[in-house]
């Protein structure tokens, strides 16, 4: 599905053409202080809280949709809310949705009523239309003001399939999250993760898909075979993952249009930990010989031949590239432990970074190539970064078993699953960089080894 | 035979049954085997003679050994378990068997596939030692994805890190 943008002025005047002009409400006290875009985003300083509105976004006419939302006066109001659970959880806003808001009217729209949101005590104020086409599309305006400074502050528009609407309202969240913030956006993107079901000792494996946020969750396997270790390609097209569907070990590539898969490669060894090179054109694979594991690559593209990265006697396993391409981040036990190493793409200068005490796993390098994650295990399993060098090491979270991080598009926010002690039972969560916004992702049954894709074109 | 048959049936069930009856159990369930019945087995009426039933009854436990944390040695318990099944492996020589290697839930899951597969590598290697065909000897690792003992405490990790033995009907 395409996601058009819009010229906004050309598709609101259509709509605000018809709609009535609404009284101004009753001006209010203006709050003591007036805060304007005042955010620092750092790594280990506290997010500010800006408040911001969001109310229902208006239309032109209530009129039915093929969307899952409803009519269109009913698809505003969960626009507004999905925006405010977007905004929600990351540490830098303190968003109002719909439920608790006055709903503007159309005409409002490009001119807010400034002093009722001033007297709500609101920083920013996100406005919105939906208006539904005659083909079935539905075309979602999106308006961020500065309530202090009276200012709008950016504006888009989106017409969507009724099928992509929670789409449109992601786009507006990231265009109000990376105007304000400094950051690029995230929130319009999907996660691939292992859904869980059963006792701790016949635990049904399947591999399924969800949007960042939880939402449009799809099954892709039944589950006969455990599905273990998925990763998005870069481009959505497929899904790399391990299964046992024969018996054994081995990676797939699971193809999201036609809904099969094939074999990565048909070694007759074990295989292990699959990964995407950042331009999609290489896979990273782990096969042990013998008992030993290294790390492989090979073209995705299949028939080509594999190039093996690793040759020392202890596991060498997983690994991910810089964004540029240009290293590898991995984990070896060639010291006695689990260690994270990086090596140049080819498999040369391959050095420790890792030096904290404990074992240190599952590395991934962030999108923006700043910061690496991984899990850190002494006793308890958490998950933590650190720079490249293995320096300025900080742990993110503090649970009994928390494991396997994943980054958002933006290189801001991380997700990873958290075992539940006894019980098994596994969860998908999230926090932000400086460790303090931390949440469960709404997962219909459990949830491991979320790989969060790229942002949606 | 039809005895232990028996036995380990009530076994399983007293696990599930502990298991679903507490949270946290408090009593750790039995050793794999030690409950097993050191009777001898019904003279008539027994597996199949070279089966995998045949195998876990004579095996008495010593189809699985146990590793420590992140090892993957052979210790002389290990030795004598593997010995038990290549004096099995000896008696019935067409019988293939696989060998599983585990892990347990305290590691990462990628690191304890591998570590799984070090495991089931390693028994192979002795029995293929102690004079079994490496070609009758196939592994797999299920890291820690298949645990046996349900608790989180170190009396089950330490169940859980294993190798079994499994003969191919």
């Amino acid at each position: 599905m395409k996601l058009a943008p819009l010229a906004l002025a050309a598709a609101l005047a259509a709509g605000a053409a018809a709609a009535q002009t609404a009284p101004p409400a009753s001006p209010a006290t203006p709050p003591a202080a007036a805060p304007g875009i005042d955010v620092t985003v750092s790594d280990d300083s506290d997010w500010q809280n800006q408040t911001i509105a969001i109310p229902a976004f208006a239309t032109n006419a209530d009129v039915a949709t093929q969307t899952s939302a409803g009519s269109t006066a009913a698809l505003g109001f969960s626009l507004a809310s999905v925006i405010t659970a977007d905004l929600q959880n990351n540490g830098l806003f303190k968003p109002t949705g719909p439920g608790a808001l006055p709903r503007p009217a159309l005409v409002q729209i490009q001119t807010p009523d400034f002093g009722t949101w001033q007297g709500r005590g609101s920083d920013m104020l996100i406005q919105g239309f939906v208006r539904a086409g005659e083909d079935g599309q539905v075309t979602v305006g999106c308006y961020l003001y500065d309530v202090a400074l009276k200012q709008q502050l950016a504006k888009a528009g989106w017409t969507v399939a009724p099928g992509e609407w929670r789409r449109a309202a992601h786009k507006c969240a990231d265009l109000v999250y990376s105007r304000l913030s400094g950051e690029n956006p995230f929130f319009d993107s999907k996660i691939a993760y292992i859904a869980e079901t059963g006792p701790k000792d016949h635990r049904l494996k399947r591999l399924a898909i969800m949007d960042s946020d939880g939402a449009n969750h799809v099954y892709l396997t039944t589950g006969q075979a455990t599905a273990l270790t998925p990763r998005y390609s870069p481009d959505y097209g497929s899904i790399l993952y391990l299964s046992y569907y024969n018996g054994q070990p081995r990676i797939y590539i699971f193809d999201l249009a036609s809904k099969t898969q094939r074999l990565l490669l048909t070694a007759r060894n074990p295989l292990f930990a699959p990964r995407w090179s950042p331009d999609g054109k290489w896979v990273l694979y782990s096969m042990a010989t013998a008992g030993n594991t290294d790390i492989y690559k090979v073209p995705a593209a299949g028939g080509g031949t594999a190039v093996k990265l690793t040759d020392s006697p202890g596991i060498d396993i997983g690994g991910s590239f810089s964004p540029d391409g240009s290293k590898i981040v991995f984990e070896s036990d060639r010291s006695g432990s689990q260690q994270v190493y990086v090596m140049n793409a080819d498999g040369s200068n391959q050095h420790r970074i890792s030096f904290f005490g404990g074992r240190s796993a599952t590395p991934e390098w962030s999108p923006r190539g700043d910061q690496i994650a991984f899990t850190h295990i002494a006793g308890n399993l958490r998950i933590a970064v650190m720079d490249p060098s293995g320096g300025s090491m900080r742990y993110l979270t503090d649970s009994w078993q928390d494991e396997a991080p994943t980054w958002a598009p933006n290189g801001r926010v991380i997700q990873f699953f958290r075992t539940i002690k006894n019980s098994g039972k596994t969860s998908v969560w999230q926090v932000d960089l400086t460790g303090r916004n931390e949440r469960k992702l709404d997962t219909p049954v459990d949830g491991s080894d979320p790989a969060w894709g790229p942002l949606r074109p | 035979m039809k005895t232990t048959a028996t036995l380990s049936i009530a076994l399983a069930a007293g696990l599930a049954l502990s298991a679903c009856a507490k949270k946290a159990p408090q009593s750790l369930p039995p050793e794999p085997g030690s409950s097993i019945s050191t009777e001898a087995p019904a003279a008539n009426q027994g597996p199949v003679p070279g089966s995998q039933a045949d195998f876990v009854a004579q095996m008495m436990g010593q189809d699985t050994i146990y590793f420590d944390t992140d090892r993957y040695n052979i210790d002389s318990a290990d030795q004598q378990a593997l010995a038990a099944q290549a004096s099995w492996l000896a008696k019935y020589p067409a019988k293939r068997v696989t060998l599983e290697g585990h892990a347990d839930e305290r590691g990462t899951r990628e690191y304890n596939l591998a570590l799984g597969e070090r495991r089931a590598n390693a028994a192979k290697n002795a029995l293929a030692a102690l004079g079994v065909d490496p070609s009758r000897i196939t592994t797999v690792s299920y890291g820690k994805e298949r645990p046996v003992a349900l608790g989180s405490d170190e009396a089950s990790w330490a169940k859980n890190r294993r190798a079994v033995t499994v003969a191919i009907d």
